[in-house]
């Protein structure tokens, strides 16, 4: 009888918050997600492209990401740039300092780079000149991370519209810049003659590198430095923070100048080994692509290589499926497979209780 | 026309592009989503009345009835978005910032994919309706003809909003989902009905802001690449204004001027006007914005701040 | 009593996994009366009331509204009943108006128009001797005001039976002055009003009946007027039971922690802690009783500078700079003075008593000797004040303040983070370099895995993952860890087994043994007594009593938990009032 009245009440599904799920389940579940996102990403392409098949679809896919050579450097230097970002807003997120302003700090990173070698540009000897490019740009940068920092620590102010208008003050930053610099051109800055990274092998394997060191860098950081540790307390529990002494409007402005100069960093790389100029669309996006792939990797570096690459890799195989058609289906697939992603996190971080099931309570709902 | 009264008139029009999707993401944002989709919702209601001009072109139709399918249809892609965005944030309890990103990277890839083919042959496929939207000034040639039915439909729809908001019993209850869910939970209110078809709606009239800027501010086949950016004006406006329908009625015209000053004070003023103000001035909206969130963030004012529990997911057993 | 029955609970149980929190409990509430609900903490009169209103569902038994079995599954069933009750933390949206959040999910299907609104709550605001303006906004309201509203929401509902959980808990004694005379009222209208209180002059004041709960049971229904505080007080502790907690007597007592006056007020500008004055004394246990939310909290917090204080001192006497004495700061009488108080030490460590080994007074000349030689010192401590310092400052003011907090996981450890990163929320500043050592908090992890019996796969577990017993040990481990001169720990065995909590208990005793100035804040009267040296009382922010360890009784300490000086001569004036 007194089952009957228990079960009565229970809802028919109740959802529950997981305790904690192995690993390897975590990442069937994923898998899983990913499996099925491609799936409706094939029967779409089928739909509504023409010649297209499920297998040529998978095919193509994969042809696009690392077919040929070319594409496999391709690859390797858009991740790298993907990377390079996603690594920069990693250390705010893992505050949980909600910086959606990668774009702009990306952005007036690379201003600030090709102003130099504008302005420069010749007039000294190229390592000088880069050097000064790089720390231009990681100013910069740190600058525009930092402005809505101190404004949150201060006042508390909501960072995520914050930084999120800052990316469109950096825009209309370098479009300003632009109509001073080539007014007679229709504002189109051609490649400047200065200021280019030494190419190894080609130029996109010295990009690759440093994003490499950037990630090493980044993960000692977080995890083995004493900064590191600050942040994690701050961003698991502001109360623990204050129990032992940290001064959290500290930590969060010193970890957003961190997180703005690595966006410095990229926006430097982008001019300097692969634009040689700049446009109001140089970081193209990538700077909020890059939020979703420091989140697929749960804000871990070495993991992150790994999301950076998944992203870029459905990016340009996309790219290839669609290519005859336009250059837009990418995101389409892209944003389908984020879609699925996001949705999956909601099955490993939450459990599903059915009523049947429910009289079996484990737990009692009052914590003891 | 006068080339000022020119100038005012212009911005209106283009100020209620913003205006719609100011007045979706404000009902979002009050039952605590901050939805970042907005711009790809915006593209997908500008594609999908497109689409639905283009169906039923030819089909001899009454006019009044086109302009109200490509209404419902830009209306219901916004639905289709919203849903996506609700599924994934509020029975899901999704990452809202990453959500509304991807939302917007999808929003916009669909809408390229379509709108470009269609484009290719000059548009002609939907910009036939150009007039019906344009009505009653479609014969116009100053600024009075962007002034169309939609921009009464615009207005129109941000007051009501805010009479919702502010003055029944359905505005009062949504609110206190933004506000504290726990407690509007508590009173027996659905929280999870509030938050869906709020945001579904929101996302609808959102997505009227695409279709009106392609067929009846800009009126041209080109027109579908300008929409994100002005979607993510649309969620500076929210800011800007309060999150308050009605003011954003006037906040919509002032970064309507601001955005097209630019082009138009120099011949107004006769005046050689540097080319890079042109950018500095479409740079301002944000600016004026954060120096907004700055203000409100510094005094403090309980009544200007951001809803409460923007950007957090409820979770009842978290009670 | 021949008033009808309004609410009736028979045979109610609920149990909480395997903690009973009510077992077959009986209650009968009639129409017209004011029943107060009176326990412990824990005792299960929230969880109780909890089911009136439609929080829980009972596991068995039944509940009668006027004489009819209803069910009660949401607090709309409650409402639907005629059953309404005040949380304790308030359900209110801050930005809304009041009368915006008193009609809040209200459909009754009637046009809504907030002046029709407004107008009614002052309808009902007036009848019962409310002072409420329905347009004042929520978060300019004081906490009365607030309590104030969240009434208001149930009577305008059209409830007839109202349960207020710990009314008084928020507000000062004119507040509650005030409440009582709106209650009363309530009860003229014919409403029956339940009152969960732990405050005896409170239902001496106000009730006409009580129900007594004790671990879940329902012990007794007297009414008030045929009882006494001292009866109820006995049913509400219950006897007393023998734990045998090991206490050996206090060694080289000293004062090592000094708080005076100390107040301070929360951020809706309640106060909280009034005018706080005691001494944590090195070698000695100091207990901390009160029912909960009496302060107990804020005052640990803020001796370990988590919180603004309004006012007082806290000095602390760092055991570190013993001087040798001399004649030319000190007479000899004064020297020997010292000496008697046991201020006075030879260099070896043994204490200068003025007599030799063998109990023999030692001469002038000898005393003026030694002294001169510089073997005498004076056991001075550094006087350092902590007022208005930061935890970190406290650290670097080299204070080995240990401080356990209540909320575990939500304060003293970082639930996500494993048991080498807890070890190092303390220590990770040390060392020069950018880097965290994490070698030496590793062995400390292993260590006190070991030495507690901390039951973990291993010491890269995230410790949100262990039970309650092994989350404390580690938590408690590490502050001990520290070698404190001072220990604060707030609850440490609540939730936990018998055996975890011995251990804790041993560990306190321990670091007493070792001269450190132990706090414990406890809610169990029984170990309080009997490991505590001495007990220091606290009632709504003020210390009602420090009483010896050993030779106070359970009820004297009840007896100052549930009143101050003030309140006492306040049921008088309350019972003029009745009277009159």
């Amino acid at each position: 009888m007194k089952m009957h009245e228990k079960q009565k009440r229970e809802p028919l599904l109740r959802v529950t918050k997981r305790d904690s799920m192995p690993i390897w389940k975590s990442m069937l579940i994923r898998v899983i997600a990913v499996l099925a996102a491609i799936l409706v990403c094939a029967v779409l392409s089928v739909l509504v492209l023409d010649n297209v098949d499920f297998i040529k679809f998978i095919k193509t896919l994969f042809s696009g990401a690392v077919g040929t050579p070319r594409n496999i450097w391709k690859l390797g230097k858009n991740t790298a740039v993907l990377l390079c970002i996603a690594l920069a807003v990693t250390p705010a997120f893992r505050m949980k300092f909600w910086n959606i302003g990668a774009e702009g700090q990306t952005l007036i990173g690379a201003l600030a780079a090709v102003a130099v070698a504008y302005y420069l540009g010749g007039k000294l000897p190229n390592p000088v000149l880069l050097v000064l490019m790089l720390i231009a740009a990681v100013l910069a940068g740190a600058v525009w991370g930092g402005i809505p920092a101190i404004f949150k620590a201060k006042w508390n102010t909501n960072e995520t519209l914050f930084t999120l208008m800052m990316n469109y003050v950096a825009t209309g930053l370098v479009a300003f810049c632009l109509t001073k610099w080539c007014p007679s051109n229709g504002s189109v800055l051609g490649a400047l003659p200065h200021g280019h990274l030494p190419i190894i092998l080609n130029e996109y394997l010295l990009l690759i590198l440093v994003t490499l060191v950037m990630t090493a860098i980044v993960h000692v950081y977080l995890y083995y430095t004493k900064h590191g540790y600050e942040i994690s307390v701050v961003g698991e529990s502001e109360n623990t923070a204050r129990y032992i002494g940290i001064n959290v409007g500290k930590v969060v402005i010193r970890t957003m100048i961190v997180s703005g100069a690595i966006c410095g960093l990229a926006g430097f790389l982008i001019v300097g080994a692969l634009d040689h100029s700049i446009t109001t669309t140089s970081v193209g996006g990538m700077g909020f692509t890059a939020i979703m792939a420091s989140w697929l990797a749960k804000f871990n570096p070495l993991i992150m290589i790994g999301s950076s690459l998944f992203i870029t890799f459905i990016q340009q195989g996309a790219a290839e499926i669609g290519s005859a058609v336009d250059p837009a289906f990418p995101n389409i697939i892209v944003g389908i497979v984020l879609f699925f992603i996001i949705g999956c996190e909601f099955f490993i971080g939450y459990k599903l209780k059915f009523r049947e099931k429910a009289g079996k309570s484990e737990k009692g709902g009052k914590a003891q | 026309m006068n080339p000022f009264l020119d100038f005012v008139i212009t911005a209106i029009p283009l100020g209620i592009t913003f205006l719609f999707g100011c007045v979706g993401e404000i009902l979002t944002e009050k039952v605590g989503h901050l939805n970042l989709g907005i711009p790809g919702i915006m593209c997908v209601g500008g594609t999908c009345g497109c689409v639905a001009l283009k169906l039923v072109k030819g089909s001899g139709l009454p006019w009044p009835l086109i302009v109200v399918i490509a209404i419902l249809a830009a209306f219901a892609g916004g639905m289709m978005m919203g849903l996506i965005y609700s599924f994934l944030t509020v029975t899901l309890k999704a990452n809202q910032n990453v959500t509304g990103l991807a939302m917007t990277t999808f929003g916009v890839g669909v809408t390229k994919f379509i709108m470009a083919p269609m484009a290719a042959g000059g548009g002609m496929s939907y910009l036939y309706a150009l007039k019906y939207f344009r009505y009653p000034f479609q014969g116009r040639t100053d600024a009075l003809m962007y002034c169309g039915l939609m921009v009464f439909l615009g207005i129109g729809i941000a007051l009501v909003a805010q009479f919702v908001l502010s003055k029944t019993r359905m505005g009062l209850h949504l609110r206190a989902v933004g506000e504290n869910p726990a407690t509007a939970d508590a009173v027996g209110i659905n929280v999870t009905g509030y938050k869906y078809v709020t945001t579904l709606i929101g996302s609808g009239i959102a997505a009227l802001g695409g279709l009106f800027y392609i067929m009846n501010y800009a009126g041209s086949y080109e027109a579908y690449k300008s929409i994100e950016a002005l979607g993510w004006l649309s969620v500076a406006l929210v800011i800007f204004t309060l999150w308050k329908p009605a003011l954003s009625v006037v906040g919509s015209f002032v970064f309507g001027l601001l955005y097209i000053a630019g082009s138009r004070i120099p011949t107004l003023l006769g005046i050689q006007l540097d080319m890079s103000a042109t950018p500095l001035l479409q740079m301002l909206p944000y600016l004026v914005t954060v120096i907004v969130l700055i203000i409100t963030s510094v005094r403090k004012k309980r009544e200007n701040q951001p809803p409460a529990s923007l950007g957090l997911p409820y979770f009842r057993e978290e009670r | 009593m021949n008033k009808p029955i309004a609410l009736e609970a028979r045979g109610v149980s609920k149990y909480f996994g395997k903690v009973a929190a009510n077992v077959n409990v009986d209650l009968t509430v009639y129409r017209g009366e004011i029943l107060a609900i009176l326990g412990e903490n824990g005792c299960g009169k929230t969880t109780l009331m909890n089911m009136f209103a439609g929080i829980y569902y009972p596991d068995s038994g039944s509940v009668l509204v006027d004489g009819k079995e209803v069910v009660i599954r949401s607090p709309k069933d409650a409402f639907s009943h005629g059953i309404g009750m005040i949380h304790q933390h308030f359900k209110l949206v801050d930005l809304f108006t009041a009368a915006e959040n008193i009609v809040l999910g209200i459909k009754d299907g009637k046009k809504y128009n907030i002046k029709e609104v407004n107008r009614r709550v002052a309808e009902i605001a007036d009848k019962y001797g409310f002072h409420v303006d329905p347009k004042k906004k929520i978060y300019e309201m004081s906490v009365s005001e607030k309590q104030t509203v969240e009434i208001l929401k149930v009577l305008y509902r059209g409830a007839d039976i109202l349960i207020l959980d710990e009314p008084s808990a928020v507000l000062t004694p004119q507040e509650t002055g005030k409440l009582f005379d709106v209650l009363r009222r309530m009860r003229e209208d014919g409403k029956s009003i339940l009152i969960i209180t732990h405050k005896l002059h409170e239902v001496m004041a106000i009730s006409d009946r009580v129900a007594v709960l004790r671990k879940g049971e329902h012990i007794a229904t007297v009414e008030t007027a045929q009882t006494s505080p001292a009866e109820l007080t006995e049913m509400m502790v219950g006897k007393k039971v023998e734990l045998n907690i090991d206490r050996p007597e206090p060694e080289n007592v000293r004062d090592r922690l000094v708080v005076e006056g100390l107040s301070m007020t929360d951020a809706d500008g309640v106060k909280i802690l009034d005018n706080i004055t005691f001494t944590a004394k090195a070698g000695e246990i100091l207990g901390i009783a009160g029912i909960a939310g009496s302060g107990q909290r804020e005052l640990l917090e803020s001796i370990a500078g988590l919180h603004h204080l309004q006012n007082g001192k806290i000095t602390y006497y760092n055991p570190k700079k013993d001087k040798p004495i001399t004649f030319y700061h000190k007479s000899f009488e004064r020297v020997m003075e010292l000496a008697h108080e046991g201020m006075l030490r030879y260099t070896d460590g043994r204490p200068f008593t003025g007599k030799d080994e063998n109990g023999k007074s030692l001469s002038k000349k000898a005393i003026t000797a030694q002294v001169n030689a510089g073997e005498i010192l004076f056991v001075q401590d550094e006087v350092i004040n902590l007022r208005e310092k930061t935890p970190l400052q406290i650290r670097e003011l080299g204070v080995r303040l240990s401080f356990v907090p209540e909320d575990r996981l939500g304060m003293g450890l970082v639930g996500n983070m494993d048991l080498v990163d807890n070890m190092m929320l303390r220590s990770y500043r040390r060392g020069h370099t950018v880097f965290v050592d994490r070698k030496k908090p590793g062995t400390l992890a292993q260590e006190i895995v070991h030495d507690l019996e901390v039951v973990t796969p291993n010491t890269h577990t995230p410790v949100r993952r262990l039970s309650g017993g092994n989350v404390q040990k580690v938590l408690v481990g590490r502050e001990i860890a520290a070698a404190p001169t001072v220990l604060m720990a707030a609850y440490p065995v609540r939730g936990l087994d018998i055996n975890s909590s011995y251990t804790i208990y041993n560990l306190l005793t321990e670091q007493k043994k070792n001269g450190t100035a132990v706090v414990f804040v406890g809610e169990d009267l029984d170990v309080l007594l009997e490991l505590c040296d001495r007990i220091l009382v606290l009632c709504g922010g003020r210390v009602t009593g420090v009483m010896d360890g050993r030779s106070v009784t359970k009820e004297e300490i009840g007896l100052l938990m549930t009143k101050t000086e003030d309140e006492i001569s306040e049921i008088k004036e309350g019972n003029e009032r009745e009277n009159a």
